[in-house]
């Protein structure tokens, strides 16, 4: 049987999608004149400004288009649904925001886009324009502490995002981008819980089973098995062991700062993302741990997976004077 | 000659409609140890494949269709397998390089290019469950076959299907199955499922 959605042609789903966004915020976003799958922002690249280019398979709306903007993402680079973006859309990306000062790619930590935007970044090397990596690592689930390097890239991709692209506004250098992008992605730490699986619109077929009454702990953004499957539990027990685990790796004292991301996968609604924000506050007042911002919703999600992540920033003054300065892009706004 | 270019064309569209036939039998198989897309990628960038080589011009030389092939996997898929199978495609051109149509040693020289494209990009090694456990197989039967064209790829594809079964005991150590550790073993790879096929259709297209 297949699933409901609205689509006309699944294999037309991205590229309709970008239509509508394109239409709907046309005053921060335009599509590039080399790529299609390119997406720049109106109000980013600046003479002299690092270039920050973002990018990945679709399906996380908003997650990665609605991160561009000014004060953030400069352009994504679009892949097909969970799939990498090939090289010509990240090159273009890169010709498009280079202001001479150079240009990062930040992405999630997965094999596929790797290897694209490896491509794309020798191609840019070709035509003299320096551009560096920093790959986001920060589901605590995916890989154990001693192979952190391993881990996928998710959710906490939000912050780490922000604050590589209010230091990139802040025209800080490309060595200070990039140090300022590994400092954030060092101290993200997201646990996710998947209920229900996802749908791809091309097969629109459950791409995983999980049975009525399990849930699973770890699980990855595009369905990848997590690391442990039991019977759903109530929302404060929930979190508690998402907590737990990443009260495990943050390590923080009394006394220190996070910022808070409770994130939808897709299907999971606001009512219950905000009863998991309940928990996840009171496990920080318990801890002496001062939440200095919080956003509940959905900022990356699977497709119409059921689920949520819980992300925390462990901030230090720089971040936290990043995470706060104003952006405005399409589906997201610091003001 | 054994084959000619244009017999590439016809290969690579059977390829095309191979891909399409098991496009969901694919993503089934990667669902369980993957994201459940691979079908879909696999299918998308061979249908690319068969509408650029559409568009050739009748000189074009083998190197010109496997380039030709190469790039427009590339850009119409992304994710790993796009880099994967254009790289493997562009060794292939570059070792039939020169040549207006293929002779039986060809054969195996594509073969093991394309096995070094796909360990080169990839970064991988035999064992790791990946789609170089179809391609590594292949290669290696294809160096010590001796015969036809056809008979060339017959062996390799009997070594990339073999491959590919026994990609079911092993533990992923690379891509995105290895994070599962001991979950992914008793599951096929999907890549090295596909390949197998790819190698299939090959022997069966070229001989």
């Amino acid at each position: 049987m297949q699933t409901k959605k609205i689509l006309n042609a699944g294999e037309d789903a991205v590229d309709e999608m970008l239509d509508g966004i394109l239409l709907a915020h046309g005053d921060v976003l335009r599509a590039s004149d080399g790529s299609h799958r390119a997406i720049i922002s109106r109000d980013g690249p600046r003479d002299g400004k690092v270039g920050l280019v973002i990018g990945g398979g679709s399906g996380h709306e908003p997650t990665f288009v609605g991160f561009v903007g000014k004060g953030l993402a400069d352009a994504a680079a679009i892949g097909n649904v969970f799939a990498s973006p090939p090289p010509d859309p990240a090159l273009a990306c890169v010709q498009e925001v280079n202001g001479g000062a150079g240009v990062l790619f930040m992405y999630g930590n997965y094999a596929g886009d790797v290897m694209n935007f490896d491509m794309a970044a020798e191609m840019a090397a070709m035509e003299d324009i320096e551009v560096r990596t920093v790959l986001t690592t920060d589901d605590v689930a995916s890989a154990p502490p001693d192979r952190k390097d391993t881990r996928r890239g998710v959710a906490g991709n939000f912050f780490i995002f922000k604050a590589a692209g209010a230091a990139a506004d802040e025209m800080m250098t490309l060595d200070e981008v990039e140090r300022v992008a590994r400092h954030a992605n060092a101290r993200t730490y997201t646990m996710g819980v998947a209920l229900s699986p996802c749908s791809l619109p091309q097969t629109r077929r459950w791409n995983f089973g999980l049975g009525p009454d399990e849930m699973e702990i770890g699980m990855g953004i595009h369905g990848e098995p997590g690391i442990e499957r039991g019977p759903l539990k109530p929302a404060d027990a929930i979190v508690d062991e998402m907590m737990d685990r990443i009260f495990d790796e943050m390590q923080a004292a009394r006394g220190d700062r996070v910022a808070v991301l409770v994130n939808g996968l897709g299907a999971t609604p606001l009512m219950e993302l905000y009863i998991m924000n309940r928990r996840v506050q009171a496990r920080l007042q318990e801890a002496g741990i001062e939440s200095h911002a919080t956003w509940v919703g959905n900022y990356c999600t699977s497709l119409e997976m059921a689920g949520a992540s819980v992300t925390a920033m462990h901030l230090d003054d720089e971040l936290t004077r990043l995470i706060d300065r104003p952006c405005h892009c399409a589906m997201f706004r610091v003001v | 000659m054994a084959v000619t270019s244009a017999d590439l064309i016809r290969a690579f569209g059977a390829i095309a409609d191979r891909m399409t036939a098991e496009r969901d039998a694919l993503c089934a198989l990667d669902g369980e140890i993957g994201d459940g897309d691979h079908g879909i990628g696999m299918a998308l960038g061979f249908g690319a494949v068969r509408e650029a080589l559409d568009g050739l011009d009748g000189g074009a030389s083998p190197t010109d269709v496997l380039n030709t092939a190469a790039r427009s996997f590339l850009s119409s898929v992304g994710a790993s397998t796009g880099p994967l199978y254009a790289t493997a495609l562009m060794r292939a051109a570059a070792a039939v390089k020169g040549k207006d149509g293929l002779e039986d040693a060809d054969a195996a020289a594509i073969v093991a290019a394309m096995a070094e494209g796909i360990a080169h990009r990839g970064k991988a090694e035999i064992g790791q469950k990946t789609m170089l456990d179809a391609w590594g197989p292949a290669a290696e039967a294809a160096k010590s076959a001796t015969g036809s064209f056809a008979q060339v790829l017959a062996a390799a594809a009997e070594a990339a299907h073999r491959g590919a079964e026994g990609t079911a005991g092993m533990q992923a150590s690379m891509g995105r199955a290895a994070r599962l550790g001991e979950r992914s073993l008793g599951h096929r790879d999907p890549g090295a499922v596909s390949a197998a096929m790819i190698v299939g259709v090959l022997a069966e297209t070229l001989g």
